[in-house]
């Protein structure tokens, strides 16, 4: 079900907050740089981007027999592997992980799997305390507010937002200085992992050769996350394999490029099961939660090559209407044009049809994926599917009818166009209209419309050549 | 004398902007080519087919693809989108149709966007026209041109080829204006805000005139800058061509 205020509102929301779009603009501006210098370091971006592309295309196209294989090295790896068919299924795996190892305290690193299951808050429903380590989804939670970008959580918050968001909740003194407040949640984090028993990751990709989750961060607290506590459980989507280390490889210069513009995060960790003897540190047990949630029914359908995104955010940096609207009025998760096919894609399209109408389809999303996804085909396909399921309004549909029945016989065409044109002259002045009646009322809301010329191309075309 | 070319002038410049389809007459007459314009044609279909209406966008699409496919030689079309939706969209709407698939497929390979065709002549034409217009021009290269077709340095070069003519800087050059067809209508405060940015970046260029290769963007564009009583001027690339003709 679609959330609620409904998609206008959320978008007019948005619209009118002039502090979202000073924020948007200037993070989604510094990302887009960042990137196309850090794209520029990669000698054969575009040849390592088709690579990357293969390589998914090839993995989904025989997802189930991977999926086997990583199952089988995690296991001999140590690792306890649980399958979750639902959201619902994986937090209630999840909480009964903890409570077979009496964890009962809980520190997470920046995971998007557990944001779609709404995993904390359910874990906090059967009484464990849980805490975000990425600084931005730590903000978030001390906001008890939502992300609204898939790398920078608090992309819609100031840092004045963040100062009064600490002050409020943990008592730091007010400022908007970011190294100040950094070292506040930092000092408050370290207490957070020296007490867990369990941590939870997400991954940013599975090796199946090796059975080994990577962990791409910039904080350091996916370490601390990982081998501090006693317990690890990482929740994945079952989209998030590659094939071999070599593979990972590809992905790796890729991932940052897109997403901050680095040509490396500042950590990444390889995990390859609990410790083993020996071992000075790491937690005693491993679990993986291969979550499916929506995703076998998006791999069966045509937008199975959305499986293939890395979750960057790349797209959201460069597109134009999430700089309006922000991440937000999206409503989910996933934000973006990303958002607006996975979206519907997990929760199916009743309630979410308004992400893929909402589109100019522009294609700047597709140009900078770092996977190729052809983000503008899925959004036509997603509308034709609306169209079928849900038709249009009748005044939408009698007008398509006549459309179809006139666009091919030029006469009537001719003789349609010449009332639309009279009426819409009749209504002008000096060649323009301020209002406009119908659907093209939505027109002038914002700009005004010029009305037809006194002759039709064609006329003058015939009239020169007699 | 080469086979004449085939206008497939779209629906928009034949109904709001004649003066477009008639500069691109005047420039290709002055390239030397013969220009024959198939009279039958009506629209391409792209707003059904954006809209997800596949059934009703096939009518207009089987409808434009007999009236091009009756005819010879090179089609030229001045629009980026009307060009993307015949070039690229066609193929997709019909690729469970065999029959037509090819036939689209055929049509598709004649055509040429209006800057992509008059880069191509121009190189070739012995007696080059000199080209003089005083005017600070900012470029908006819209998006089914630029990322659909993929057409990013003719129309520039075109301007280029223009004495007197300066190419203003726009911040963020590549961002969509907002238009987006339906989206224009449905979405019109989305569409507005970009359309704000747009035009913010437009101003600040110095620009007296704005120039795209299409109609659709244009509109949008001259919609707004007249409500907002600015005094820069848009023009599609053909007017501006077609005025700097001697």
């Amino acid at each position: 079900m679609s959330q609620t205020p409904a998609f206008p509102l959320r978008v007019r929301a948005a619209l009118l907050d002039e502090r979202l779009h000073v924020a948007l603009g200037r993070a989604t501006d510094a990302l887009r740089s960042r990137r196309s210098a850090a794209i520029g370091s990669l000698e054969g971006f575009d040849e390592v981007r088709d690579l990357a592309r293969k390589i998914k295309m090839e993995l989904l196209a025989d997802l189930s027999s991977h999926l086997q294989r990583f199952e089988e090295r995690l296991i001999a790896n140590g690792v306890s592997v649980h399958w979750a068919e639902t959201g619902a299924d994986a937090n209630r795996i999840v909480a009964g992980i903890a409570k077979s190892h009496g964890a009962r305290r809980i520190v997470k690193s920046k995971s998007m799997a557990t944001e779609e299951t709404h995993l904390n808050q359910a874990l906090q429903r059967e009484g464990m305390e849980v805490v975000e380590t990425d600084l931005g989804e730590y903000i978030v939670q001390l906001a008890e507010d939502r992300p609204s970008h898939i790398i920078l959580p608090i992309i819609h918050l100031t840092r004045e937002d963040v100062g009064e968001v600490m002050h409020r909740r943990i008592g730091v003194p007010r400022t908007g200085d970011p190294q100040t407040l950094a070292a506040y949640a930092r000092a408050k984090l370290r207490e957070e992992f020296l007490s867990a028993d369990m941590g939870i990751t997400g991954a940013n990709f599975g090796v199946v050769e090796t059975g080994t989750i990577c962990l791409v961060t910039n904080e350091g607290n996916g370490r601390m996350v990982t081998t501090l506590p006693r317990v690890h459980v990482a929740v994945m989507g079952i989209e998030k394999l590659v094939p071999t280390l070599g593979d990972l490889d590809v992905f790796l210069k890729l991932l940052a490029r897109s997403a901050t513009g680095q040509k490396i995060t500042t950590y990444t960790t390889l995990i390859r099961g609990p410790r083993r003897r020996g071992d000075e540190c790491g937690p005693e047990a491993m679990h993986v939660v291969l979550l499916d949630n929506g995703r076998s029914r998006i791999l069966s359908g045509e937008n199975a090559e959305i499986l293939g995104c890395i979750r960057c955010g790349a797209c959201l940096n460069a597109c134009p209407i999430y700089k309006s609207i922000g991440g937000h009025a999206y409503g989910d998760t996933y934000p973006g044009p990303i958002g607006a096919i996975v979206t519907p894609g997990l929760r199916g399209l009743r309630g979410w049809s308004e992400l893929p109408a909402a589109s100019t389809l522009c294609g700047a999303c597709r140009d900078v994926c770092p996977i190729r996804l052809d983000i503008p085909r899925m959004l036509l396909g997603l509308r034709r599917d609306t169209a079928r399921e849900e038709g249009a309004p009748w005044s939408l549909r009698l007008g398509l009818k006549a459309f179809a029945w006139i666009a091919p016989r030029p006469a009537l065409y001719r003789a349609a166009t010449r009332m639309a044109r009279a009426f819409l002259r009749f209504r002008a002045r000096d060649g323009w209209l301020r209002r406009a009646p119908g659907l093209a009322s939505g027109w002038t809301r914002v700009r005004d419309l010029k009305a037809p010329a006194a002759k039709t191309f064609q006329q003058m075309w015939k009239e020169r050549q007699s | 004398m080469s086979d004449p070319v085939q206008l497939f002038h779209t629906c928009l410049v034949n109904e709001i902007a004649p003066e477009v389809g008639m500069a691109a007459v005047r420039l290709l007459e002055r390239l030397g080519r013969g220009v024959e314009v198939p009279l039958e044609q009506t629209c391409c279909g792209q707003p059904a087919y954006n809209g997800g209406f596949h059934e009703e966008a096939k009518a207009a699409a089987r409808h434009t693809l007999d009236v091009l496919s009756a005819t010879a030689g090179p089609i030229v079309i001045p629009s980026g989108s009307c060009g993307d939706m015949v070039i690229h969209q066609y193929e997709v709407l019909f690729r469970d149709e065999p029959e037509w698939r090819d036939k689209a497929h055929a049509v598709a390979e004649r055509c040429r966007e209006l800057s992509q065709f008059l880069v191509g002549e121009w190189a070739q034409v012995p007696d080059r026209p000199r080209l003089r217009l005083p005017a600070r021009i900012a470029y908006h290269p819209s998006c089914h041109l630029l990322r659909g077709l993929g057409v990013s340095d003719a129309p520039l070069s075109l301007l280029r080829a223009i004495e007197g003519v300066t190419l203003a800087d726009v911040n963020d050059q590549d961002e969509c204006c907002g238009f987006g067809g339906l989206f224009s209508v449905k979405q019109p405060e989305i569409s507005g805000s970009m359309l704000d940015r747009k035009l913010a970046s437009v101003a600040a260029s110095g620009a007296d005139r704005l120039v795209s290769c299409d109609l659709g963007c244009l509109m949008h564009l001259g919609g707004g800058l007249r409500r907002r009583r600015s005094p820069i001027v848009v023009q599609h690339l053909a007017q501006v061509l077609d005025e700097a003709l001697p």
